[in-house]
């Protein structure tokens, strides 16, 4: 926190700096930091920074949420556009912390699918929730979908999942026969009667990427949910690691933007060039993370191997369940959340 | 002696009063700064919804059990964890209060020693040993003591023994301070009086080591009351502590109120233990002043 607040110090008087002397179009990009926000440099920042002509400024924060709340509270933000959780978008968008974007300044997000979309955020990557398991253990015939990990019998060993409901409850739901198309609204009694079933084999509950990564590597747990980017870090590194996107869930983080940020113009026109396919198809040759905007699997630069890796590849989504942001965001979402807590400690 | 008549000996006193003052007043303005307005603001924001006044933020202690079940598990984990470094730290102190002076750096040097690693390495060092597939497990089943591997970590256990060893220093540290205080000649001369060693440390030496029991009690517990990271990484989830609530609310509610609430009652459960604490011996001496 420390850290993030000394840096909105530098990038303020930045921005003041720049703003008394030069002319040069500039804002302020955050995202959350480490090895992710290395990779969408030189994806995305640098190629749209050269192709507009502008300047790039960045800034990083693990929960942006409670930064936003405080830098517009305070009437003077200095973030421009953030890439966020599309929840936390929607959800400062109706309490008035995030702009409504308009989609015709943005013309590369028109041929997105509706769902990758919401007025106030468009999809930026994708990520997916997936079911990892350890090979030495399994052979080949690992686990293939969340009725074979709630399968104790067939597939005796350790589990993990995440000390989430999201994701965590969808997979409940498949496990207990609900087909993926029937899954929202979730049956939130259902979901949480088949975890009961599940939790004493859970060795453990995890609640940081960096937690679920050392759970696969050590051997601590035979299988678990995990994101697919950490689970294919684990296995470049050479631990005997696998995972099947199919039954999946598909998640991604979308660009917003700052109510009342210092350069807004600047920031549509960004987020627009950010939405370029040719700029969004950079994302697999840096990091495991997918394109938010499909068209980029039709620009020829991803390979069809590196596709067949991504979780947004056409083929790869058609497996998968996507997230509903808007259930999560809903009253119902937040109650299930509440009774997470119980359900774990009980 | 009437008052307007100048008297030396009071001026005096009243001019180093005010120099005392003065001397504070740096100290004395940071501590406001950076402790009291802060911890207003805490108890502001705990009764603030929406722009306007609430007991909502507490009325959740009442009615959702996750905030008893939180703070039960708490104060259990600091119960287990106070007794368990005063059955660890006490022979330690008193191994270290009774040698020569090398020996005795030597022991509290090799207390204190992991004081200055990082919380974070150290939860990680527990995990690599008391896992599934570590150091711990892997030792017993070559041994052939165990056929399964034992669950020693993500859950109360793990994060109980990390938390130990984080909090030893703490118990030790004012236990040698006071045991170094308590003139030998005291025991001497109880044993010149006929009494057994175990009937000397008894009756002499542990009653007059009890005001380091206590401090190093009262520390242990209340910093045990706030750990965040270790059970957050050694816990596997099921345990889980105020801290956790604490930043639970946060997401959950969207208000900082939620969470301002239950530090301020935590805030409020640490004042009682030393309040209790002070009932047994001085304040000025839990915190080691004599």
């Amino acid at each position: 926190m420390r850290v993030t607040l000394s840096l909105a110090m530098i990038t303020t008087s930045l921005v003041a700096f720049s703003a008394g002397t030069a002319s040069a179009e500039q804002i302020t990009f955050v995202s959350q930091g480490g090895a992710y926000q290395e990779a969408q440099t030189k994806a995305i920042l640098d190629p749209v920074a050269k192709l507009l002509g502008i300047t790039v400024d960045q800034d990083s924060a693990p929960d942006a949420w409670p930064v936003v709340k405080t830098q517009t509270a305070t009437g003077k933000p200095i973030w421009d556009v953030i890439d966020t959780p599309t929840k936390d978008c929607v959800r400062g968008g109706e309490q008035g912390m995030i702009e409504k974007l308009d989609f015709s300044q943005i013309p590369n997000a028109a041929s997105m699918p509706a769902a990758y979309k919401t007025p106030y955020s468009v999809a930026y990557e994708f990520y997916s929730s997936v079911l990892a398991f350890n090979k030495k253990k399994f052979g080949d015939k690992g686990p293939q979908t969340w009725a074979d990990f709630w399968d104790v019998k067939t597939f005796p060993g350790t589990r993990a999942l995440r000390n989430h409901p999201l994701a965590t409850m969808e997979a409940a739901l498949l496990a207990d026969g609900v087909p993926a198309d029937k899954l929202y609204p979730l049956d939130v009694d259902r979901a949480f009667k088949k975890l009961e079933e599940i939790k004493p084999h859970v060795t453990v509950w995890w609640t940081s990427g960096a937690q679920s990564a050392q759970l696969l590597a050590d051997g601590e747990v035979d299988m678990e949910m995990a994101w697919n980017g950490r689970v294919s870090a684990v296995a470049k590194e050479g631990a005997p690691v696998g995972f099947t996107y199919n039954q999946g869930f598909l998640q991604f983080t979308s660009l917003c933007i700052v109510k009342g940020a210092p350069n807004l113009a600047t920031a549509v026109k960004f987020v627009n060039a950010a939405m370029t396919p040719e700029i969004q198809a950079n994302f697999p040759a840096y990091i495991d993370y997918g394109p938010g905007n499909p068209a980029a699997y039709a620009t020829g630069k991803i390979s069809k191997e590196r596709a067949a890796q991504m979780p947004s590849s056409p083929e790869n989504a058609a497996k998968q369940v996507l997230v509903s942001t808007e259930w999560w965001s809903s009253p119902a979402g937040e109650e299930a959340q509440k009774r997470w807590a119980a359900f774990i400690q009980k | 002696m009437s008052s307007t008549s100048i008297d030396p000996s009071r001026a005096h006193e009243s001019r180093e009063r005010r120099l005392t003052l003065m001397l504070l007043a740096p100290a004395l303005s940071v501590v406001v700064a950076l402790l009291v307005v802060p911890l207003c603001w805490l108890v502001w924001q705990s009764v603030r919804q929406d722009g306007g006044f609430t007991l909502a933020h507490y009325a959740r202690f009442l009615h959702d059990d996750v905030y008893w079940m939180a703070f039960l598990q708490t104060f259990r984990i600091a119960f287990v964890v106070t007794a368990a470094t005063v059955l660890l730290g006490y022979p330690v102190a008193y191994l270290a209060a009774g040698s020569s002076r090398r020996t005795s750096l030597l022991i509290l040097a090799m207390v204190v020693l992991p004081f200055w690693t990082s919380v974070l390495v150290r939860a990680y060092a527990w995990l690599i040993l008391l896992q599934r597939r570590g150091l711990v497990n892997g030792a017993l089943s070559d041994l052939g003591v165990i056929d399964h591997p034992l669950i020693l970590v993500n859950n109360e256990f793990g994060t109980v023994i990390a938390t130990i060893h984080i909090l030893l220093p703490f118990m030790v540290l004012p236990l040698y301070a006071t045991m170094q205080k308590i003139p030998r000649e005291l025991t001497m001369a109880g044993a010149s009086l006929g009494g057994t060693p175990l009937h000397v440390f008894l009756r002499v030496f542990l009653p007059l080591s009890l005001p380091g029991v206590v401090a190093g009690m009262v520390l242990v517990f209340v910093l045990t009351l706030g750990f965040y990271i270790t059970p957050e990484l050694l816990g596997g989830g099921r345990t889980y502590m105020v801290s956790m609530l604490v930043s639970r609310n946060i997401e959950l509610y969207n208000e900082w109120g939620a969470a301002s609430s239950i530090s301020i009652v935590l805030l409020l459960c640490v004042f009682a233990i030393f309040r209790l604490a002070s009932l047994l011996i001085p304040f000025e001496r839990i915190m080691g002043a004599r």
